[in-house]
């Protein structure tokens, strides 16, 4: 393949993102809406284009004897600090890159187009626009990186976009403050993840380079993911805290992913996250960002599977947070943050389902490669509902003006393409067939319950919360009781413009066929092609705990009736704390206001003040003193500056003088 | 009788040490500009004695010489011009009555 079109791709976003940075303020509106547009479609057909190539082509670059191979299109050093470290900027092809060009390629475009109706009457649209592209050209550059050097830089990049984006409406308050969260707490995360990588690279460039690991760079992810036992090898022995480093580093790299993919203890920036403009939510929040946390461990996965301890690791925390998520979700008014909520739990789920990916319990079968491929495959294809699903949240804020669901209810008549495409979400993400979630939360199930039948049925619980939270909101918007401001005049509801309606559309229809492409086939593990096929029984039990989760919520929330507020009055505690998402933010404000600020950051700031100031001004106040008091030798005299040079070279002569002697 | 370095090398002292006490001692900003010319031609004469005594062989001090008497005298035209710019300000020629350019 030439080097042309993968270039191209980051490129264009690029020169847009600096087009419609720099000149977009003498642009009109529709100019940069249609730049914007027109580019990212030209960037999506290049995608597609590359993404056909590199599945379908059968060049031996591409797939050997039925085994996908990772294709470097071009690798150039950047800088070369040793022989060993050296940090390249590339184009790395290879199964989950080509799946990941799609999915953001796709979503991008979709988002574009549906922004040039939603934010048509907003100030500071060229801007938008501008950031978008940039967002696009830095997680494009995320997922093709050829090291893991070039990932974290493009990492932050995504991080900044997110903030730029989140802040769009810089003159709230809370839009602020919230971009100012996501960005401190990511960054707070990948603080850990440089850490890891020095340390795993640190160890991988000492290994000697006439050894098995010859002398690419050590950032390299090919040589580093091809080399894994060896490298495990050079490692073995040293050891930090209890644990080997190796494992150190692969969780500390880990927790970089847990900032962005908003896992347990890190997950407070993404709800807040919501304050953006509803599209940028739909791209960043739901579908390409925040699953950068799970492209991350699936990109070092044979590092991963050689310290079991951090996948255990991983499953852990997945499988909190989803729980957790899931039941805050439950109790949510705001539907973005319903949303939200979800979102973290889906990518929970991935996660867990590439934490369960190690092991083999039955002899001669590919167990280790079902969760990886079930969690790829699940990123497809929640990364396509979830953006309908925000997308449709856009459409129905755009036409309630208000976030919350209680001034919605009813809506079903008014807005009809944005229910049946919301439904047809909500379907996908319960695991219903024929939607494309079922088939993939499925074989992510079935990963599970072939690692430990307690990790199955704990995910299994959650994907009935899922079911029951998804339909609990959809109930509250389209059904329930219509809510009266509709019947005045000029507040009717009525379904979105063809910018908006298009992609949503799209995204549907997407959604109700993507479950059937044979996703085995493309990406997995090690490259070699993996026959999906349906665990009968556990594909029935999930069906089964999702209708009856729909059930519940349908008896619940179709009609008006007191049965929830009934629900809500059993048990007032646990609902209070879970509308207040178990206090996490209340928590994180006691421990940065009241400890952190008070007890390090006060003590510190007497230390600047007191000591560090004080020592220069010190300084000052003795060069002052001594100044104005040998000032005076400075008459403006000629002769007298020649009587002290004279005088000065006497004493310097008699010294020499009676040094010589 | 022989005449070695030494013979050249005290007129050049006399000379340098008048410059300096000339400089010293006069007020009168000409007068200061004679002596300092007085402390140059005696570093020129050093240089063409050493060159002459210590090695006879090379030429460098002469030339040297002749390159600091070409920009002795253009410094001379310099100071002269500062000179008549100061007399045109203060109507004196008094080193003591220039003494701006202080702390």
């Amino acid at each position: 393949m030439s080097v042309t079109l993968p270039i191209l791709i980051l490129a264009i976003p690029l020169f847009m993102f600096l087009l419609l940075g720099i000149g977009g303020v003498k642009m009109s509106r529709k100019l940069a809406g249609i730049l914007g547009i027109t580019a990212l479609g030209a960037v999506a057909v290049i995608s597609y284009y590359v993404a056909f190539t590199y599945f379908f082509s059968g060049d031996p670059l591409f797939i050997v004897e039925g085994v996908r191979q990772q294709y470097q299109v071009f690798d150039v050093t950047w800088l070369a600090f040793t022989d060993r470290m050296v940090v390249n900027i590339g184009f790395l092809l290879d199964p989950i890159s080509a799946m990941m060009l799609v999915v953001i390629t796709t979503i991008s475009f979709m988002v574009h187009l549906y922004s040039w109706g939603y934010m048509e009457h907003e100030p500071g649209f060229q801007r938008y626009y501008a950031f978008l592209a940039l967002f696009t050209f830095s997680m494009l550059g995320l997922v093709v990186a050829t090291n893991i050097f070039q990932m974290y830089i493009f990492w932050e990049l995504v991080g900044v976009s997110s903030y730029l984006l989140i802040g769009f409406f810089y003159k709230l308050p809370s839009a602020v403050s919230a971009s100012k969260k996501a960005f401190i707490v990511t960054r707070f995360a990948d603080l850990f993840m440089l850490i890891g990588i020095l340390v795993l690279s640190y160890y991988v460039s000492n290994a000697p380079a006439d050894g098995p690991l010859g002398s690419a760079s050590a950032f390299n992810f090919q040589m580093l993911n091809n080399n894994a036992g060896v490298i495990a090898n050079t490692v073995v022995g040293a050891t930090f805290m209890g644990g080997s480093v190796l494992t150190w580093a692969m969780v500390l790299i880990f927790v970089g992913g847990m900032g962005k993919s908003a896992m347990l203890p890190l997950h407070i920036w993404l709800p807040d996250a919501m304050e953006g403009p509803t599209p940028v939510s739909a791209l960043i929040h739901a579908a390409t960002m925040v699953v950068a946390g799970v492209y991350l461990v699936a990109r070092f996965f044979p590092l991963y599977c050689i310290v079991p301890d951090s996948l255990t690791f991983i499953t852990i925390v997945g499988a909190i947070t989803a729980f957790y998520a899931a039941v805050v979700a439950c109790t949510q008014i705001d539907i973005k943050r319903v949303l939200a909520f979800s979102t973290i739990s889906q990518i929970a789920f991935m996660m867990v389902s590439l934490g369960v990916a190690y092991n083999h319990p039955i002899e001669g079968v590919h167990y280790s490669g079902l969760g990886y491929m079930a969690s790829m495959f699940h990123l497809f294809t929640h990364a396509m509902f979830k953006a309908l699903l925000f997308l449709g949240a856009g459409a129905l804020i755009h036409a309630v003006h208000s976030n919350d669901y209680t001034k919605m209810g009813g809506l079903r008549k008014y807005m009809p393409i944005t229910h049946w495409t919301f439904l047809i979400g909500c379907l996908a993400i319960a695991g219903i067939p024929p939607f494309s979630g079922f088939f993939s939360k499925d074989e992510m199930l079935a990963a599970m319950y072939n690692n430990h039948w307690f990790w199955g049925a704990w995910m299994s619980m959650v994907a009935g919360l899922t079911a029951f939270y998804m339909f609990r909101i959809y109930y509250l918007i389209f059904w329930w009781e219509e809510n009266p401001e509709y019947k005045k005049e000029g507040h009717k509801p009525h379904d979105a413009p063809w910018q908006m309606s298009v992609p949503l559309l799209i995204l549907a229809a997407v959604s109700c066929v993507a479950g059937f492409i044979p996703f085995g086939e493309f990406v997995t593990y090690n490259g070699e092609p993996y026959h999906i096929h349906l665990e009968t029984p556990v594909a029935v039990t999930s069906i089964v705990i999702a209708l009856l989760a729909i059930g519940l919520a349908t008896v619940m929330y179709a009609k008006k009736n007191p049965l929830p507020t009934k629900f809500k009055n059993a048990m007032p505690g646990l609902w209070k704390a879970a509308h207040h998402r178990f206090y996490w933010d209340e928590m994180y404000q006691f421990v940065t206001h009241k400890i952190i600020f008070n007890i390090i950051c006060r003590s510190i700031a007497w230390f600047d003040r007191h000591v560090i100031d004080g020592t220069m001004n010190a300084l000052a106040y003795v060069t002052n003193f001594f100044s104005v008091k040998i000032k005076g030798m400075q008459s403006g005299y000629v002769q007298a500056y020649v009587l002290w040079y004279f005088a000065g070279a006497l004493v310097l002569a008699v010294i020499t003088w009676i040094c010589l002697i | 009788m022989d005449l070695n370095m030494l013979w050249y090398l005290v007129p050049s002292v006399i000379m340098f040490v008048a410059g300096v006490y000339g400089f010293v001692t006069r007020k009168n900003m000409i007068a200061l500009l004679i002596s300092l010319e007085l402390m140059l031609n005696s570093a020129d004469l050093n240089f063409v004695i050493f060159n002459r005594f210590l090695y006879p062989g090379s030429m460098e001090g002469m030339v040297f010489t002749l390159f600091a008497i070409a920009i002795a005298a253009a410094e001379t035209a310099i100071a002269i011009a500062i000179i008549v710019n100061i007399y045109r300000k203060l109507h004196s020629t008094e080193i003591d009555e220039v003494d701006k350019m202080k702390y």
